[in-house]
């Protein structure tokens, strides 16, 4: 599983269990419990998907394969400022993949990965219905519109 | 009305709100003016944009601080603010009204009808446009069989992609006899570069609302259940707040207007898996599994959701409904063509000047929706494809620009109607490289379960991926032809039996383009960058010495005042020499 070894303290066990049974400890309600999850934690580790196992009484193996399967889902952390490139179809003839090479280029990033210092995580979604607007850059809940590959470094300056 | 949309609210959309709504407290105006954030208007390029009724004057490209004068001179003066208004990209006429506005020309918006014009957040506004009239009319006047009837006739087919007929649909679903049924809403858009259902469930939540009671009602089902993305939050926070308000006047819930019909309706999140549009993954990723499909038979109608019979539509299609019920099957069916009735949202993006939300008749052309309504292609280049469909559709050409859209038109042209996403392409664009990216995407969201797309699939970008790189040759073309049938037979579900449309669709449209890839090794379109040669014209070039300084490798050498030269073994083709060169002296070949 994840390369990250965390160690859980008692009250986050705690809260995933407050959490499980929010959810009358539903096995069905497997995918709602992740969410809340990783709106609380930011990210789903192995040890995070033990407890939920427990709980719902799900095997580990299934709480996995459900959490590897959603994209939304994720066993790292993401970056505070996370950087996410829509490659929808709109934003890809517009230009997008110029604009992730850019991005790469300025982080030293690959997709899915997170600078050593927690900063930016580096992600690509698929269209955020702002088509519009193509190609668009989300980070955080802030969007960026008509982005050229020259207005990569100026963006990430406003997060310095 | 100021345009709420993602768009707009992503370009300073809610700065300007809230200065509109200072600007009319600071002159008193606050209690005759109301500024809402409406759903979207659909001219999603101009954003962001706002509505003045009455008039009904529409604003664009507006900033927040342009408040000020839009209060000062219009409210108060009465005069419109002139260099705000809509320029028509073909005319250059500004234009003022929404009728007026060339993109709503040819637009029938019967789906949409109320996004834009209505406040989200209030039933009440909803209910003065007739929100929950259709319901109230089913209820009191109808038997379930007659609903179902109604909506037979109406020739209403399936907007999710597939085009089955709802009204069959929901004939099915209420034979089967069961304790407990339910009916699902797709509202899983995983379509890139589609957002019609996110528009109609931002806009107008409660005609969503209305219709799947419709469908309870039809079916004998007492529970409504919505699967949405859990990346849509704005959507997710206005269905919330329609449900609550529809429960709170009695419109859902036990009981419903006395009638003794109970429905509610509760949300679920999808978590971001294309495969999940397919309705039987749907259902199972409701359930909390990963979202796989099962073979059909038995289909959801029979055994769905917790095994029960289950009726599932996408948002477009149930916001079709109230309007049927009011207005009649025979209105319905006069709309559209003759296999294909009604209208059709398309989120009209890519290489066009008015890109936005669109919804025309079925039957309208592709020359209309293109250069009517979108007004034409950007920066005057010319129109090589339109793709629709998505990931499971295929490319339409100049020659289809006269064909009526509809259902079966566009199969027999080799794309699909799919969900609606319609994105536009100019000669800039490399057919081989679209193609691939829709692989791409396939390829990522393959569930698995089934070899011929799981494998297939990948198999099929390689090849792509080959080509693009010069190394293809011809016989690779009928390998990758060959494979295309193999996973759109054997495949399990949906996905897999569309997946390779994208590359038979470019295939067949566009061939001489991938002969050149493999027998020339050029890319006609000048995309593929391994199939590029940068190259110094030496008559052009005076030896300023600035792409030699810019060039990141190393790769251009020459004396001063002499004309350089590009070393292509050095070159790594990023164009950086192209951009900086004041003479045209550096070409692509």
């Amino acid at each position: 599983m994840s390369s990250i070894k965390i160690e859980l303290r008692q009250e986050d066990v705690n809260k995933i269990k407050e959490i499980c049974s929010s959810f009358r400890n539903d096995p069905q309600e497997l995918i709602n419990v992740l969410h809340k999850c990783q709106e609380h934690f930011g990210y789903l580790p192995a040890e995070i998907q033990e407890v939920i196992s427990d709980e719902l009484e799900v095997p580990l193996a299934k709480v996995y394969g459900v959490v590897t399967f959603y994209s939304f889902f994720t066993m790292t952390p993401k970056g505070k400022h996370p950087v996410s490139i829509c490659m929808g179809t709109a934003c890809y003839v517009r230009g997008a993949e110029k604009v992730m090479d850019e991005f790469k280029k300025e982080l030293g990033l690959q997709v899915g990965q997170t600078t050593k210092d927690g900063k930016f995580s580096l992600s690509s979604l698929r269209c955020v219905g702002a088509c519009g607007l193509a190609p668009v850059v989300m980070i955080g809940d802030k969007t960026y519109g008509r982005v050229a590959p020259d207005d990569v470094r100026n963006i990430l300056k406003e997060y310095e | 009305m100021v345009c709420g949309g993602t768009g707009c609210s992503g370009s300073q959309g809610e700065a300007l709100l809230d200065n509109l709504n200072l600007e009319l407290e600071a002159n008193a105006l606050e209690n005759d003016i109301h500024v809402v954030k409406a759903g979207c208007f659909g001219l999603c390029s101009t954003g962001p944009n706002i509505k003045i009724i009455p008039g009904n004057v529409i604003y664009t490209g507006v900033k927040p601080d342009d408040a000020k004068e839009i209060v000062s001179e219009h409210i108060m003066k009465g005069r419109p603010v002139e260099r705000l208004l809509f320029t028509d990209p073909l005319t250059k006429k500004k234009l003022t009204t929404e009728k007026e506005l060339s993109p709503f020309r040819k637009q029938l918006r019967l789906v949409l009808r109320n996004c834009g014009v209505i406040d989200p957040g209030n039933i009440d506004d909803a209910i003065a446009h007739d929100a929950y009239a259709a319901l109230s009319m089913a209820l009191t006047e109808m038997k379930p069989a007659d609903v179902i009837k109604i909506i037979k006739d109406s020739g209403l087919r399936g907007r999710g992609g597939g085009g089955f007929s709802t009204g069959l649909k929901w004939e099915i679903a209420a034979k089967n006899k069961s304790d407990e049924k339910y009916v699902v809403c797709n509202a899983d858009e995983g379509d890139p570069g589609a957002f019609m259902d996110r528009s109609v469930l931002e806009g107008d939540p409660h005609a969503v609302l209305e219709a799947m009671a419709i469908c309870g009602y039809a079916i004998k089902a007492a529970k409504g259940l919505i699967y949405i993305r859990a990346e849509y939050p704005l959507a997710v926070a206005r269905l919330k707040t329609a449900i609550e308000q529809a429960r709170e006047y009695g419109l859902l819930g036990k009981d419903i207007m006395g009638s003794g019909f109970n429905f509610d309706i509760e949300i679920r999140y999808g978590a971001g898996a294309f495969v999940c549009g397919e309705e039987t993954a749907l259902i199972h990723s409701m359930e909390g599994l990963r979202g796989e499909p099962t073979v059909k038979p038995p289909f959801p109608a029979e055994s769905g959701y917790r095994n029960k019979p289950t009726n599932v539509n996408n948002v477009e299609t149930f916001a079709c409904i109230s309007p049927i019920i009011l207005k009649g099957a025979e209105w319905f069916s006069s709309i559209g063509t003759q296999k294909s009735k009604g209208t059709k949202v398309f989120a009209l993006a890519g290489k066009i000047n008015n890109v936005g939300l669109i919804e025309v008749p079925m039957g309208t052309t592709l020359r209309e929706v293109v250069y009517d309504i979108g007004g034409g292609i950007r920066n005057g280049r010319k129109f090589k494809a339109a793709q629709t469909g998505g990931p499971s559709g295929g490319c339409l050409t100049e020659k289809h620009l006269d064909t009526p859209i509809d259902f079966d038109n566009l199969i027999e042209a080799g794309s699909m109607m799919g969900s609606g996403g319609l994105i536009v392409m100019d000669e800039d664009d490399c057919m081989v490289s679209v193609a691939k990216f829709f692989l791409d995407f396939t390829v990522e969201e393959s569930c698995g379960k089934c070899a011929p797309c799981r494998i297939g699939n990948k198999r099929l970008y390689e090849l792509l991926d080959h080509i693009t790189k010069g190394k293809g040759t011809p016989a690779d073309l009928d390998r990758l032809k060959n494979m295309c049938l193999v996973i759109k037979d054997t495949s399990l579900c949906g996905l897999g039996q569309s997946s390779p449309n994208p590359v038979l669709s470019t295939l067949e449209n566009f061939k001489d383009e991938y002969d050149s890839h493999v027998t020339a090794k050029k890319c006609p379109a000048g995309h593929c960058k391994d199939l590029m040669e940068y190259f110094i014209i030496s008559a052009n070039c005076v030896g300023c010495t600035a792409c030699a300084r810019v060039c990141p490798v190393g790769a251009i050498t020459g004396e001063r005042k002499e004309p350089h030269v590009i070393n292509p073994a050095i070159c790594i083709k990023c164009g950086a020499c192209k951009e900086k060169c004041k003479f045209d002296a550096i070409i692509i070949q």
